[in-house]
């Protein structure tokens, strides 16, 4: 595994999420064989690979959607999903309350959605802040309502997902994770499953996210999204890290015979 | 064969008094075989594993035994354990058990059946078990469960008919009181299976009144 030197983290500085080595098999099929990487506050890491490639078990081991098999995930120092404790460093899971309360630092915007069918947009909204944060109804719906313009559906919030287009739903579903104020948000190619019109409005809510200083992880096949918006891209293949940096080295100049023909295939299509 | 119609014009009246019993029966087992049910059917969701072991196996045990068999345990099984009840009582206590069995599995089938993404969508907000569990899943099953609960509550009310063999004054019983002082076998079960096939018309238009006004999207 060869590597561009990551960008430069200015000395002193913690990084907000630390991953070393994560690990997980499905089956006795090893899926992650080792992901290590760091992510600066405010930064937008891009990861991007072939099908198959890992990615998705990446975020959904980050937010423990999925139980890493092996490694450590650190949010502020803190380590997710359990510790290693007493003699001999056992690994102990947390309790599922206390779970729930590490995952909520995590906004997780899913490739189709997931919003709940039976609540209109603004409840979707809200339905976090009142039940886990323990708001006010008219708290949690107040708060509802300014992330939902944040995402320019102001106009559609008495409206149910299926009253929706896809790319309505998705900003839904981005409103949803802001409301619970997360430290960062892991998208999964949250733009796939939108026809191509509508595409860019999810990107551009996305965009306008990172340069407000957001902190993102996005698994994503938009190369121009990435081009722009990446601070620091990771290109995985069969459960690795095969080459990283600056989006424009790896896009102008990469290094490895995957990524080039990766990228060759991507960019040609 | 000739029917004998002043046996029927008869009977008419008197199995009126049966049916009485029958939908008493049917109401209360009803009503304590879905609360119960839908007890079970959340412990076996998100219970403890002692708990949700205990609830399989009362759900086998409830599936996989003849009702006839249960309501003879309850009917005998009540007085030695020191409870007299009656058989009335007896009754509606062996049909809630089953009935109760029943609800539970189609309870944790249905939840068990929306899609997995809700309920990651869910704890991707910080949601616990419960929590997912009444904000997100029961409140997207209870219409898909409605037919399978209405047939839970037809099978239940025709299974009260099994209680004329401890004694239980209901329709079924009350029909072979009259064949006893009249003889006339076909007449009156064939008027016991209009009554029922009525009652349960009536059960199942209301169900699916009920189903269209259950809140879709
Ligand atoms: N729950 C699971 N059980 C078994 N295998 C799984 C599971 N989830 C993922 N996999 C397998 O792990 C591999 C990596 O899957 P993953 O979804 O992380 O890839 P990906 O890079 O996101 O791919 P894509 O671009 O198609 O979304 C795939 O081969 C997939 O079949
Ligand atoms: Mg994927």
């Amino acid at each position: 595994m060869t590597s561009i030197a990551p960008t430069p983290v200015p000395r002193g500085l913690k990084p907000l999420l630390a991953v070393r080595d994560l690990r997980k098999s499905f089956g006795n099929r090893e899926i992650l064989k080792g992901i290590s990487f760091d992510l600066m506050a405010g930064q937008t890491l891009v990861l991007i690979g072939p099908s198959g490639s890992g990615k998705t078990t990446v975020l959904r081991c980050l937010n423990h959607l999925e139980t890493p098999d092996g490694g450590t995930i650190e949010l502020l120092g803190e380590p997710i999903g359990g510790a290693y404790m007493g003699e001999g460093a056992k690994w102990r899971a947390l309790p599922e309350a206390d779970m729930a309360r590490q995952r909520r630092k995590f906004g997780f915007v899913f490739q189709r959605f997931n919003l709940f069918p039976h609540l209109t947009a603004l409840e979707n909204v809200a339905i976090g802040p009142a039940k886990v944060l323990g708001l006010s109804r008219k708290e949690a719906e107040a708060r509802a309502a300014v992330q939902l313009t944040r995402v320019s559906l102001a106009d559609h919030m008495d409206k149910r997902p299926s009253q929706l287009s896809g790319g309505q739903q998705q900003r839904v579903a981005i409103a949803r994770a802001l409301a619970m104020e997360p430290r960062l948000i892991l998208f999964d190619e949250p733009t796939s499953a939108l026809d191509p019109e509508l595409v860019h409005e999810v990107l551009d809510v996305m965009a306008e996210l990172a340069r407000e200083g957001m902190t993102m992880v996005v698994v994503t096949h938009e190369m121009s999204f990435a081009r722009r918006v990446a601070d620091h891209l990771i290109f995985m293949a069969d459960g690795e890290i095969v080459e990283e940096g600056l989006p424009e080295a790896v896009f102008s100049a990469p290094r490895e015979e995957k990524t080039q023909r990766f990228l060759a295939h991507v960019l040609n299509r | 064969m000739s029917i004998d119609w002043s046996v029927v014009q008869m009977a008419i009246p008197l199995l009126a008094e049966g049916t009485v019993m029958t939908l008493k029966i049917a109401a209360i087992a009803g009503i304590l075989g879905l609360a119960g049910g839908v007890a079970l059917g959340l412990i076996s969701l998100g219970g403890l594993a002692p708990a949700r072991w205990m609830v399989r196996a009362y759900v086998d045990f409830i599936r996989g035994t003849p009702l006839l068999i249960q309501i003879f345990i309850v009917f005998f099984g009540l007085p030695a354990m020191g409870l007299r009840l009656g058989e009335f009582w007896a009754g509606v206590i062996a049909l809630s058990l089953n009935c109760a069995g029943y609800v539970a599995e189609v309870v944790r089938g249905t939840v068990g059946a929306v899609e997995k993404g809700q309920t990651e969508a869910a704890k991707s907000i910080g949601m616990t078990h419960g929590k997912i569990l009444v904000y997100v899943l029961l409140p997207q099953s209870i219409r898909p469960m409605m037919p399978a609960l209405t047939n839970d509550v037809i099978t239940l009310l025709k299974n009260t008919s099994l209680l004329s063999v401890i004694s239980v004054y209901e329709l079924t019983r009350s029909g072979q009181a009259i064949i006893a002082s009249h003889f006339a076998p076909v007449e009156i079960f064939t008027l016991l299976a209009i009554y029922y096939y009525a009652i349960i018309s009536v059960l199942s238009w209301i169900s699916r009144v009920i189903e269209r006004r259950l809140p879709a999207w």
